[in-house]
Parts: C-alpha cells; sequence; structure tokens
C-alpha cells in the first residue's frame, strides 16, 4: 500500500482531471504513440504540403515521364511525367478527407440509431431488426452497385469530382454504421438505470437534456475507438472501390486510384505501385495503433495499472 | 435448443426477402437502363421492344413476385430435374442473363469451383496459422514472439489485399519470376507437373487471402486464450498435477474455442465479398469476376441473384455461428 502512495510522487499534487488519465496512459502504448504521430505527419502532409512541394500534380513533362527516383522528382514520375509525390500528396488530400468525413457521418449515424434504440423502448425492436438486416447485407457488392448505378445522375448534379466524393462518402458511411449502433445501444441501456439518471429524471429534466448531458459523454469511448476504425475502414474501402475502378476519375488522383493505375506499368516499373500502397498501408496501421492504444487508454479496468 | 434452432431458422426466412426485396428495389429504381449500351443505330421502337422483351414492361410488384417465383420456385424444381431426371419444371421461366441470355444459375454453377479453391483454400490455410499463433502468443504473453505475432497480425489487418497481392507479383513474378501473376483457370490436373503448376499457381492468391483472415483470426485467439488462462479452472487444473500440455490444449484451449469458432463461422461469407478484390488482382474468373463484369454490363438479373446468394451466404453463416455457439457453450442456451 505505502508504495502505491508514494509512487506517483509529484503527480498526487497536481489535479488530475479523467482525460490527463486517459494521456498517461495512452502515452505508455508505444505503437499507438507512433501511430499518432505518423497519423500527424500525413494530415500536415496533406494540408501543408502542397505548399511546400509546389510542383503541379497536373503538369506533364513529357520529356521526363518514367524517371525514377532523382533531386527534381524524388519519388519519380508517371507514364505522362507528372510527378509522383505531387499527386501522392493531393491523392492524400481526398483519401484523407474521404476517410474523416464517412467516419464523422457514420459516427453520427451509429451514434443517433444506437441511442434511440437504447433510450426508447418502443423502437429498441425496430431499430435492432433494421441493424441486424443491415448486417446481413453483402456489402462490398452492394456498395459496387450502388456506385455503378448512381454515379451517373450525381456526377450531373454535383459535378464529376464532388458528386463522386458526396456518393463514396454516404455510401461508405451508411453501411458501416452498424457496430456503433451496436456498442452505444448496449452501454445507454445499462447507463439509463443508474442512480444519476434517475435523479436528472426525478427532477424533471427532459429526455433530450438527460440524453445529451448525461448519456452522451458517458458512452464517448467506446465512439471514439469507433472512430478511429471507423477512418481505416473508409480509407480502405475507398482505395478498394478506386481499385476496382469504379471510384474517382483518373485525372483526380486519390491513393487506390494511383495505385490502379500504377498497375498497368507493373512488369516495366514495379516501385511505381509501391508508394501509394506504403502511403494507404501506414495510415490504417497508424490509425488501427491509435484505436489500440485509445481502447485501453479508456477502459479503467486497465488504466492505472 | 432445437426448438430455438427451429424459431432462428424460420426467422431467417423473412429477412430473407427483405433482403431481396431491397435488391431488387435498390436495382429497380436506379436510374440505369439495360438498353443504354445497344448501338445508337437501333430505333427507339425497336428499343421499347427489347425493353418489352426483357420483361420491363409490367409494373414493379407483379415482377418482384415473379423474381421471387423464379429464384425460389422455378430454379430447385429445374434443379431437381437435372438430379432426378423427372419432369418437375416443365417449361418454367429460368432467370436468365442479359449479357448471355443463358440461366443465371448455370454461370454462377460454373464459375463457383475457381471461387471454392482459391478462397476456400485460403481460408482453411488462413485459420491453420492463426490457430497456433494465437495459443503461442497468449501462453507466452508479452514474449518476442507475442511481440511480433501481434506487430504481424496488425499489418496483414492493416494492408488492404489489393496492395499485398500487388507487392507479392511484383516480388515473385516480376523479381524472381517463381510464380505467375494470372491464375488460368483452364488449367487442368492430370499428372505431377500440372499438379506442381497448379500449386505455383494458387500460392499467392491464396497466401494473400490467407494473411489478412489469419491476422483477424489470430488477434481473437490471443484474446480469447488470455480471457481463460487466469480463470480458477486453470489453477485447479496445474495443482491436480496435469501436465502443462494438457492444461493447455485442453482445459484452456476447448473453452477458448468458444467464441473463436463463431469467429471463423462468421468469417466464411465475408472470405467471399472481400476475395472480389483478390480475384481481380490475380484475375481469377471466379464469383467476383462475375459480379463486377455484370455490373459494368447492367445485367440486372446477374447482379441480383449474385448479390442475393451473398446475402444467403451471410444470414446461414450467421444462423450456423448462433447454432454452433449454443451447443459448444452449456452456460449458453436460449430456451
Amino acid at each position: 500500500m505505502t508504495e502505491i502512495s508514494l509512487a506517483p510522487g509529484s503527480r498526487s499534487t497536481r489535479p488530475r482531471s479523467q482525460w490527463l488519465d486517459v494521456w498517461d496512459q495512452f502515452r505508455t502504448h508505444r505503437g499507438a504513440l507512433a501511430g499518432t504521430g505518423f497519423f500527424v505527419f500525413v494530415l500536415f502532409g496533406v494540408t501543408i504540403g502542397p505548399f511546400v512541394w509546389t510542383i503541379d500534380p497536373q503538369y506533364i513533362d513529357i520529356l521526363a515521364r518514367d524517371s525514377g527516383m532523382s533531386l527534381a522528382h524524388p519519388l519519380g514520375t508517371d507514364q505522362l511525367g507528372r510527378d509522383t509525390l505531387a499527386r501522392l500528396i493531393v491523392g492524400g488530400q481526398t483519401s484523407v478527407a474521404v476517410g474523416l468525413t464517412a467516419m464523422l457521418l457514420s459516427l453520427f449515424l451509429g451514434t443517433l440509431v444506437g441511442v434511440t434504440a437504447g433510450y426508447v423502448r418502443w423502437l429498441d425492436g425496430p431499430l435492432m431488426r433494421l441493424t441486424d438486416l443491415f448486417l446481413a447485407l453483402p456489402l462490398l457488392p452492394l456498395l459496387l452497385v450502388i456506385i455503378m448505378l448512381f454515379r451517373e445522375t450525381l456526377r450531373a448534379s454535383f459535378g464529376p469530382e464532388a458528386g463522386i466524393f458526396v456518393l463514396i462518402v454516404v455510401v461508405i458511411s451508411i453501411t458501416s454504421w452498424m457496430q456503433t449502433a451496436r456498442i452505444v445501444r448496449g452501454d445507454v441501456l445499462s447507463l439509463k438505470e443508474r442512480e444519476y439518471v434517475l435523479a436528472a429524471v426525478s427532477i424533471g429534466t427532459p429526455g433530450r437534456r438527460i440524453v445529451v448531458r448525461h448519456i452522451l459523454p458517458n458512452v464517448l469511448s467506446p465512439i471514439m475507438v469507433s472512430a478511429t476504425l471507423g477512418i481505416a475502414n473508409a480509407i480502405i474501402t475507398e482505395s478498394a472501390l478506386s481499385f476496382l475502378g469504379l471510384g474517382f476519375p483518373s485525372d483526380f488522383p486519390t491513393w487506390g486510384r494511383l495505385l490502379y493505375d500504377a498497375i498497368d506499368y507493373l512488369q516495366q516499373y514495379p516501385g511505381r505501385v509501391v508508394w501509394p500502397g506504403l502511403a494507404i498501408s501506414l495510415t490504417v496501421l497508424a490509425v488501427n495503433y491509435i484505436g489500440d492504444g485509445l481502447r485501453d487508454a479508456l477502459d479503467p479496468r486497465i488504466r492505472g495499472r | 435448443m432445437f426448438d430455438y434452432t427451429i424459431r432462428r431458422t424460420l426467422l431467417a426466412i423473412p429477412t430473407l426477402l427483405f433482403i431481396s426485396l431491397i435488391l431488387f428495389l435498390l436495382l429497380d429504381l436506379a436510374p440505369g437502363d439495360p438498353t443504354a449500351n445497344l448501338p445508337l443505330t437501333i430505333p427507339p421502337e425497336v428499343k421499347e421492344k427489347i425493353r418489352l422483351s426483357l420483361g420491363l414492361g409490367e409494373p414493379l410488384a407483379i415482377r418482384y413476385l415473379l423474381w421471387l417465383q423464379q429464384f425460389f420456385i422455378n430454379e430447385p424444381l429445374h434443379y431437381l430435374t437435372e438430379i432426378t431426371g423427372w419432369d418437375l419444371s416443365g417449361d418454367r421461366q429460368r432467370v436468365l442473363s442479359w449479357q448471355s441470355r443463358s440461366p443465371v444459375a448455370d454461370v454462377i454453377a460454373q464459375r463457383i469451383p475457381q471461387t471454392l479453391w482459391v478462397v476456400g483454400m485460403s481460408y482453411v490455410v488462413g485459420v491453420l496459422i492463426a490457430l497456433p499463433i494465437g495459443i503461442i502468443s497468449a501462453y507466452r504473453q508479452y514474449s518476442w514472439f507475442d511481440q511480433v505475432g501481434t506487430f504481424v497480425s496488425m499489418i496483414g489487418f492493416s494492408v488492404p489485399t489489393f496492395f499485398t497481392g500487388v507487392l507479392l507479383i511484383v516480388v515473385f513474378s516480376v523479381e524472381l519470376g517463381w510464380f505467375p501473376s494470372i491464375y488460368d483457370t483452364t488449367h487442368v490436373v492430370e499428372d505431377w507437373s500440372s499438379f506442381v503448376f497448379q500449386v505455383k499457381q494458387m500460392i499467392m492468391p491464396t497466401m494473400v487471402l490467407a494473411l489478412y483472415n489469419a491476422a483477424q483470426i489470430s488477434r481473437f485467439m490471443r484474446a480469447s486464450m488470455l480471457d481463460n488462462l487466469n480463470q480458477d479452472f486453470v489453477r485447479t487444473a496445474r495443482a491436480k498435477g496435469l501436465r502443462e500440455s494438457t492444461v493447455i490444449l485442453v482445459h484452456v484451449l476447448r473453452n477458448s474455442m468458444i467464441p473463436v469458432v463463431t469467429v471463423i463461422a462468421l468469417g466464411v461469407p465475408t472470405v467471399f465479398g472481400g476475395a472480389i478484390i483478390t480475384e481481380q488482382v490475380f484475375k481469377v474468373n471466379g464469383l467476383g469476376q462475375l459480379l463486377i463484369t455484370a455490373i459494368q454490363a447492367n445485367d440486372i438479373p446477374m447482379v441480383q441473384s449474385l448479390t442475393f446468394v451473398f446475402a444467403i451466404l451471410i444470414v446461414a453463416f450467421n444462423l450456423i455461428a448462433d447454432i454452433l455457439y449454443g451447443v459448444l457453450d452449456p452456460r449458453i442456451r436460449y430456451d
């Protein structure tokens, strides 16, 4: 006992908050720290990158086509002489943007369904049947079908790039909210029987405010973990779609599209597939490690051990 | 338990009907037109006749019911006719592909062996790799084996199959020239050398999918073993003086397999879906490739039937997983 009270030393003097504890636990997970570092690097790379590496990704320098690594083109050029690094940066913008927006939308849907099902008793059955139904849908085939069928219409109404972006984000998020909904519903079901919720009800708090003030903050940790998994899932799905030729148009690079275009030159320039592939894989790996670390850090049974 | 099994099986029927309705509506309400790819020289009135001959003139509800009848009554009857030789199907209309005008079920039946060989084999290999890795990682938690194992499984879990596949092609076909990069489905195994070729061309697609599956299953195996290793019954078994191998492989493993078996069962249909990408990488003409070409050709009956077959697989394996859970774990009985 004495050891435990003495060991933290300086820690016990400053006031502890929950998030400080979480951060302390998160810091001990080396993979999660490295993952966070890499993900922040990717975020900075795709936002500030174009200002640092100012070559236009669309600029065609046909004399320098198919060149390998050099000072002028650190990652080489493609069959039209466009700079690979510049295209990777621009492609990363789209891939990361798709990942983040699709994650936010699917979290919103999942949380909405989960909280409603957990809190409103008569909606629980129907909503959970709906979730089971979505889980039984063959997702990748369905994604392909939806994109193929609705591509032209959306392209006509939103323009080629924005239309595809909206379509892919919406389609990814309506096929990935189910896990979040299930986890959140389970947590809400147990939380709403707690005494503090009962206290809130007894002083006449309206249901909407109970959900926002008392229940949502307490289901934040499973939501955060599924957020990281959601980013990884969205990035992989988007690149898989681009890889199957059903994603963004080819003059609008994403990491998956770059990989798909490089496959044609696999025999002559095998190195070209590696860069976009590495970008996808490392980003997903980083995000998955962040998720692992967060899960440990947010679990009060593991924290502080 | 029997009651539960019957109840769940009956419940699967409305689920499947509902899924089929969703698929039907989705494909029907979509703004695509099956005659859009025909040459522009065909006059509009002929185009209209083609549309009518495809059955697009009927109202929505009738077409849905007709499709249900074709899929659930005519196709099984036709299949029975082929097996038994009795004329059960008569001249009942089968589901026809708009691309080839041949019955969809026959085309699917032609493609299933390729998919089953590659995907089925990779799933078996994946499970066989995953189980020992999961067991050893859990038993020697935080050892170097565990560190390497969890790192590799994290990589296998994160790196998409289209990148691992392409990477393997770069290394083993382009650089080393050991394996062919394209899977030749017309290849017939008749002697030793053709068998060796078959093994060679199967190694890469199988390993890509096996790595991905093994990564997921070994994570479950490790977590499940860790849950059980500190239980009281393990201490009791050791205190009784049982050998360590008996304690781990009988007492701990059998209890840890319960969730893992259901995870394995649940993973089977997703493997069929995920194989679409691997089949595309290695040019295997299996179910996934069939789906992609059908989608690109606006062949709605084919797309509908294929996605519905995938849905049946998912519902069926969900059912199997649920029932297995009850059979394996006597604490969980749903009566």
